[in-house]
């Protein structure tokens, strides 16, 4: 199917908006735009993050998905409490698939589910004894864990318990860091708050442990790795490029990561946001109090990481450009030969994304280097200052959604007939069944990584292998397909 | 009266940043801007102005300021 025109695409958002009440198609109708390249701001375009409309689907998470889930959670030697009832810390626990080195229950804590589990009593008493004892077992059970984050799930903000009291309190006891974090998930419309809140937490009881204490030798080449959350191994595919060129990464935020490190991220020389939707709050601070200067970079394909990192390069000496040269050259022969591979099965195929955080934008052109075409995209969370970073990044008169609702998602798919779906779990089936391939851009449906030049080789074959699986023939049933009415009508003939 | 976060660019130019509007642009104008004295009204590239309080010195960059909404530009 041919691209679509600007009218045909104004004429397709038009045409889905119809089902609604006036009320709602007016809300809906100023969260679906036509991509204009010429535009400079996005809020001429499109609105976000704004509350979703009563009554359709909405893919969002809330504000405790996105600090324990996201932000706090993949900080591997501290243990995230999951305050409250049992269900929020249990469904989410192990999911994202944050890899970590170390052992699990001694001296990391990644893949485990600890929480308060409220029961009626805890709300009608409240649970602040209950948080105490449970944090005193921790330092028994667990006397290797480095630190205790309190993720507040609804009924704490509800009943009004004063887990910062308790968290102070327990500080003292214990003699590590406890983080009362006060994400409750009715805040705010989607998970975006959840990593302002993370954020502003580590920002006030973090950040600032080791101001003062200069016992960290530092380098010139100081970075810090600040948004990558190690999923399927994404942060360890970043750290070995930029080791290469000659930086010194000392701290992984947060996949991957130790409450020590962040403690030490003060002390680097640049801070580097691959997601900036979850953690430019912690890089604008740390810009301010510490002057450190911050910058977006992107490890999706070759194209996107050559560019970054000569961006990153541009801001050290000599030795460090020459760095980054010397890691572009070394696996260009290794891209060239993915490319090589690939290019041929994937050229010219049409991909639609609808994922959160950073990879709407980010992941377009790792597609765009395997010859692919991302033809509409959208973020769940994301912010105008998203959408303005990406016009830029998207063709003209491709689609851009925001908080996308199922209905809204399948009827653009339905009309503009990609051959490539990216978004997550709960869009995966309904794709598959409609017999379109489908990747889950979450949590890189089950692999990964895809950051770095070892990971688009994943990548490639991972659009590959959904793309051209044979399984999609078999999709219609055998008296429907094109060649059995063909005979059927040979046959009444 | 936002709190806005100021910062220099590449290029040298003032950027703006509102966090609870997401606002990121770049200021066009500043009324007075010389050593001695700071402030006044802002102009920012989307046709917005914005109000600081002069004071007696360049501000230590990046640094968050309240500021008063004078238009919006729209």
């Amino acid at each position: 199917m041919a691209a679509l025109t600007r009218e045909e695409t104004e004429a397709l958002i038009q045409e889905v908006l119809e089902v609604y009440p006036e009320q709602a198609r007016k809300d809906r109708a100023k969260h679906l735009a036509v991509n204009d390249q010429s535009l400079e701001k996005s809020n001429k375009c499109i609105t976000s993050n704004r509350k979703s409309q009563p009554g359709v689907m909405t893919i969002r998470g809330c504000a405790y998905a996105g600090s324990k889930g996201v932000v706090w959670g993949p900080i591997k030697d501290m243990i995230h409490i999951s305050h409250g009832p049992v269900g929020c810390g249990q469904y989410s626990r192990a999911g994202r698939r944050n890899y970590y080195v170390g052992t699990t229950g001694v001296n990391t804590f990644g893949t485990m589910n600890f929480t308060s589990d409220f029961q009626e009593k805890d709300i009608v008493f409240g649970g602040d004894k209950k948080l105490a004892k449970i944090m005193l077992e921790i330092e028994e059970l667990f006397p290797l864990h480095k630190g205790i984050s309190i993720q507040s799930e609804c009924p704490i903000g509800l009943i009004g318990d004063d887990i910062e009291a308790v968290a102070k309190k327990a500080n003292k006891e214990i003699g590590k860091p406890v983080v009362p974090v006060r994400c409750e998930g009715f805040r705010g419309v989607s998970q975006s708050l959840g990593h302002h809140i993370a954020n502003d937490a580590i920002r006030d009881w973090v950040l600032e442990n080791r101001d003062g204490d200069e016992s960290f030798p530092t380098t010139p080449y100081d970075v810090a790795v600040i948004g990558d959350y190690n999923i399927g191994g994404d942060a360890w595919a970043s750290r070995t490029l930029l080791e290469e060129m000659g930086l010194r990464v000392v701290a992984q935020w947060s996949g991957d990561g130790t409450i020590a490190e962040m403690e030490k991220t003060p002390k680097v020389k640049l801070n580097l946001i691959h997601c900036y939707r979850s953690m430019n709050y912690i890089a604008r601070h740390m810009e301010e109090k510490y002057k450190i200067p911050w910058i977006e970079y992107n490890f999706f394909g070759p194209t996107k990481i050559a560019e970054s990192l000569r961006k990153i390069a541009a801001l050290f000496d000599e030795t460090i450009q020459a760095g980054a040269e010397r890691v572009i050259a070394k696996y260009q022969a290794e891209y060239d030969a993915v490319i090589a591979k690939y290019k041929p099965r994937l050229q010219g195929k049409r991909v639609m994304l609808y994922v959160g955080g950073l990879r709407p934008r980010h992941v377009i052109g790792a597609y765009e280097d395997l010859g692919m075409e991302v033809v509409g995209t959208g973020y769940e969370f994301g912010h105008n200052d998203d959408y303005d970073r990406t016009i830029k990044e998207m063709g003209n008169a491709t689609l851009i959604y925001d908080d996308v609702t199922g209905y809204e998602f399948e009827e653009f798919v339905k009309k503009v007939q990609p051959d490539l779906i990216g978004s997550g779990i709960k869009e995966k089936y309904i794709f598959q069944k409609m017999g379109i391939p489908f990747r889950q851009m979450h949590s890189w449906d089950y692999s990964g990584p895809y950051h770095g030049y070892d990971g688009f080789a994943i990548f490639a074959r991972d659009m590959d292998m959904t793309l051209n699986n044979p399984c999609w023939k078999q999709v219609k049933v055998p008296w429907k397909t094109d060649e059995s009415t063909k005979v059927a009508v040979a046959a009444s003939a | 009266m936002p709190s806005v976060m100021l910062k220099k660019n590449a290029e040298g130019k003032l950027v703006f940043y509102v966090p609870k509007k997401d606002l990121e642009e770049v200021a066009e104008s500043v009324e007075f801007d010389s050593p001695e004295k700071w402030g006044g009204e802002v102009l920012l590239s989307d046709g917005s102005k914005y109000y600081f309080e002069p004071i007696n010195a360049q501000p230590d960059f990046p640094v968050t300021l309240r500021a008063k909404r004078l238009d919006s530009g729209e």
